[in-house]
């Protein structure tokens, strides 16, 4: 089902974000020195950066047309991405310019992208139910579009994720739930947290099929997503599906981690990109050449993305009155 | 035709915002309903009264206890285009979801930079003085006009219950429509005359953000809004002959009209404030703050405020009384401000 041409597609999207991630986390972070101040710079405000999540965003889109829709949560970047929301513009409006996606409102937890119908926010949880009710306006409309809730796995103690559940099982709306299992809520482990080993569990109280991915696998992903998609597109309602990934860097950028001692190493040692790399290149699907070329290409897509947002206008004071009414 | 139907038919509140609804929906395929109960029961306070009837359970939606999933699932929906009117029954039960109202619908346009639109209404019971105590009385229309984003209207009769509902339905931003429980003219709670009025049968608008002057008089301004605006004019016509009352009824707190509230205190320079909400950090606060921020010159002395106490509601109907607004006090706080 997943044949070399999608594999490489599959490793071009991951390193495509690694790249935009790595390149967010360098300007975040050149001009905060000496003194930390986390509102100061070209990028102020608080920096959660999807470095390990790869697999889910690039499994999961791969499904997906510009109808569907996805709520993300507070770490955003690489949801947005995959989905196909415009880099340029994402980037300007984690800049903080006119030309972002929010005109300098949103920031990075605050993306909305209509035509991608993409959107997120940064209230765990809380985009659940609102990815019932897009998917509930294209089922009224007869459209087989689907929406996709994405949330980390902290989010599955929230009574918003219980009720988003309930209702789409319910209903039978064209929703699939994602949880991302990082391991991690900020620095609250799952096993702290939660007292199911696994969340994928928890939707059979829903009457509503689940899958648990391992691995990190985005090949895995992509198979679960397909089915879910598949399946919401047919009318056959709702899925859960949870991956066990990865979070390689903090909560939020200047996160110095103590809580996960031993873990993060470990963890780095999970880093899908060059795992994947590594397994396209001894099936004979990659080699060095194509992988610098892929790099290379990723990276002249972000640094214009970047060039974009630097260059772009500042907003005027004034603007900040505007829009708070349509 | 308009003229005969409004002189001579005469509805409750209750039946005048459920056919506002069922007009709306007529005309537009993307109106729908949901909530709790508002199914064949036809809304706990009969706001969607006959609806299930006619669309169905297609567009007439029963949902479980779940305020967060439905209210953000209306969201979701009207950010694709629909225009869902949602029922959070008690606007007390605002504490269980208050983060897709506070957090969400109020703040996606603006965060979007104005590309992303939340054509929403979510229409709530407010109002005490039946004895439901501390979960199930208040008001709360200063709590949700203190947030930048949403607009909050409160109507005190049916003609402009009808046509407020048809402006929110219509209007391109979250509405909250907050139907005090003394103004739906229910069988099952004390009669108040004005609660039942002329209605026209078709459809009409009355604008979100206009102030009507409900009463005219030139010595005192009595500014309110929802069920105490009926107090109100009750004290107004007892007054007349004596002083000259006028009664200017907000029908909107946000966005507030304080062009009108402006006018009306230039005219008498006397001001008088009825809210049922709670007193401090709300309405009758930012009434007064309208005022002096222009000119406080132009009142003639201090400003009389019969507002909610800073109490939890009350359930004995003794306590109860003592902090609402009733025409007794209302009476005496236009006495007061006429020493001046």
């Amino acid at each position: 089902m997943v044949d070399n041409n999608m594999r490489l597609g599959f490793y071009k999207e991951m390193v495509r974000i690694r790249t935009y991630e790595e390149a967010i986390r360098r300007d975040y972070h050149a001009d905060k020195a000496p003194a930390w101040d986390i509102g100061a710079g070209l990028i102020p405000g608080e920096m959660h950066l999807s470095a390990g999540q790869e697999p889910v965003a690039v499994g999961l889109c791969a499904n997906l047309v510009q109808g569907d829709a996805i709520t993300a949560p507070h770490r955003p970047h690489h949801l947005a991405l995959a989905k196909g929301v415009d880099m340029k513009a994402m980037t300007a409006e984690i800049f903080g310019r006119t030309t972002g996606l929010g005109k300098g409102k949103g920031g990075h937890m605050h993306l909305f992208a209509p035509e991608q119908h993409f959107s997120c926010s940064g209230i765990i949880a809380e985009g659940f139910p609102v990815a019932v009710g897009q998917a509930m306006a294209f089922k009224r409309r007869g459209t087989d579009n689907v929406a996709v809730a994405v949330a980390g796995d902290g989010a599955v103690n929230q009574g918003a994720f219980h009720e988003a559940l309930n209702l789409a099982s319910l209903w039978t709306i064209p929703v699939i739930f994602v949880i991302e299992d990082n391991d991690w809520a900020i620095s609250v482990h799952r096993d702290t947290s939660t007292p199911v080993k696994h969340n994928a569990d928890r939707a059979a109280a829903y009457g509503m099929p689940a899958k648990r991915v391992e691995g990190n696998d985005v090949e895995a992903m992509y198979a679960a997503s397909k089915e879910a998609v598949e399946r919401a597109r047919a009318g056959g309602g709702p899925s859960f599906i949870e991956i066990h990934t990865v979070r390689l860097w903090g909560h939020f950028e200047g996160d110095a981690q103590a809580y996960r001692g031993d873990e993060l190493a470990e963890a780095e040692s999970r880093d899908p990109v060059p795992m994947y790399a590594e397994k396209l290149t001894n099936a004979g699907i990659l080699d060095a050449a194509t992988d610098a070329a892929i790099k290379q290409q990723a990276s002249d897509e972000v640094e214009a993305a970047i060039e974009f947002a630097k260059s772009s206008p500042q907003p005027d004071p004034s603007d900040a009155y505007l829009h708070v009414f349509a | 035709m308009t003229a005969t139907t409004a002189d001579t038919r005469r509805v409750t509140t209750a039946k005048a915002i459920s056919e506002a609804i069922a007009l709306e929906m007529r005309a537009d395929p993307e109106v729908f309903v949901m909530g709790e109960d508002v199914g064949p029961y036809g809304g706990i306070f009969g706001s969607t009264g006959g609806l299930w009837d006619e669309f169905g359970a297609e567009r007439i939606i029963d949902t479980p206890i779940s305020e967060t999933g439905f209210i953000g699932a209306g969201i979701g929906a009207a950010v694709e285009g629909m225009r869902p009117v949602v029922e959070l029954m008690f606007v007390d039960f605002f504490g269980v979801c208050m983060d897709q109202i506070y957090n969400h619908m109020a703040k996606i346009h603006y965060e979007s930079g104005g590309n992303v639109k939340v054509p929403l209404v979510l229409m709530m019971a407010v109002g005490g003085g039946y004895s439901d105590a501390a979960q199930h009385s208040q008001c709360l229309w200063g709590t949700f006009a203190h947030m930048p984003g949403l607009k909050v209207v409160a109507p005190s009769n049916p003609y402009d219950a009808k046509g407020l509902m048809a402006s929110a339905i219509r209007d391109d931003n979250p509405v909250l429509f907050l139907f005090h429980k003394g103004v739906m003219g229910l069988p099952w709670m004390a009669k108040n005359p004005r609660s039942i009025g002329p209605v026209p049968e078709e459809a009409y608008t009355v604008p979100i953000g206009k102030a009507a002057v409900a009463h005219e008089g030139s010595d005192v301004t009595v500014v309110s809004v929802s069920m105490s605006v009926q107090h109100c004019l009750d004290v107004a016509e007892a007054l007349e002959g004596t002083t000259s009352v006028e009664v200017l009824d907000l029908r909107t707190i946000a966005p507030l009209d304080r062009d009108a509230i402006l006018a009306s205190v230039g005219k008498t320079g006397r001001l008088v404030i009825v809210d049922e909400d709670y007193k401090s950090f709300g309405m009758s606060g930012e009434v007064v703050a309208t005022i002096t921020d222009r000119d406080p010159r132009m009142l003639k002395g201090p400003v009389q405020r019969v507002a909610y106490p800073d109490i939890p509601v009350p359930y004995s109907r003794i306590l109860e009384y003592e902090a609402l607004p009733t025409r007794d006090k209302i009476q005496r706080a236009i006495e007061e401000v006429m020493k001046f």
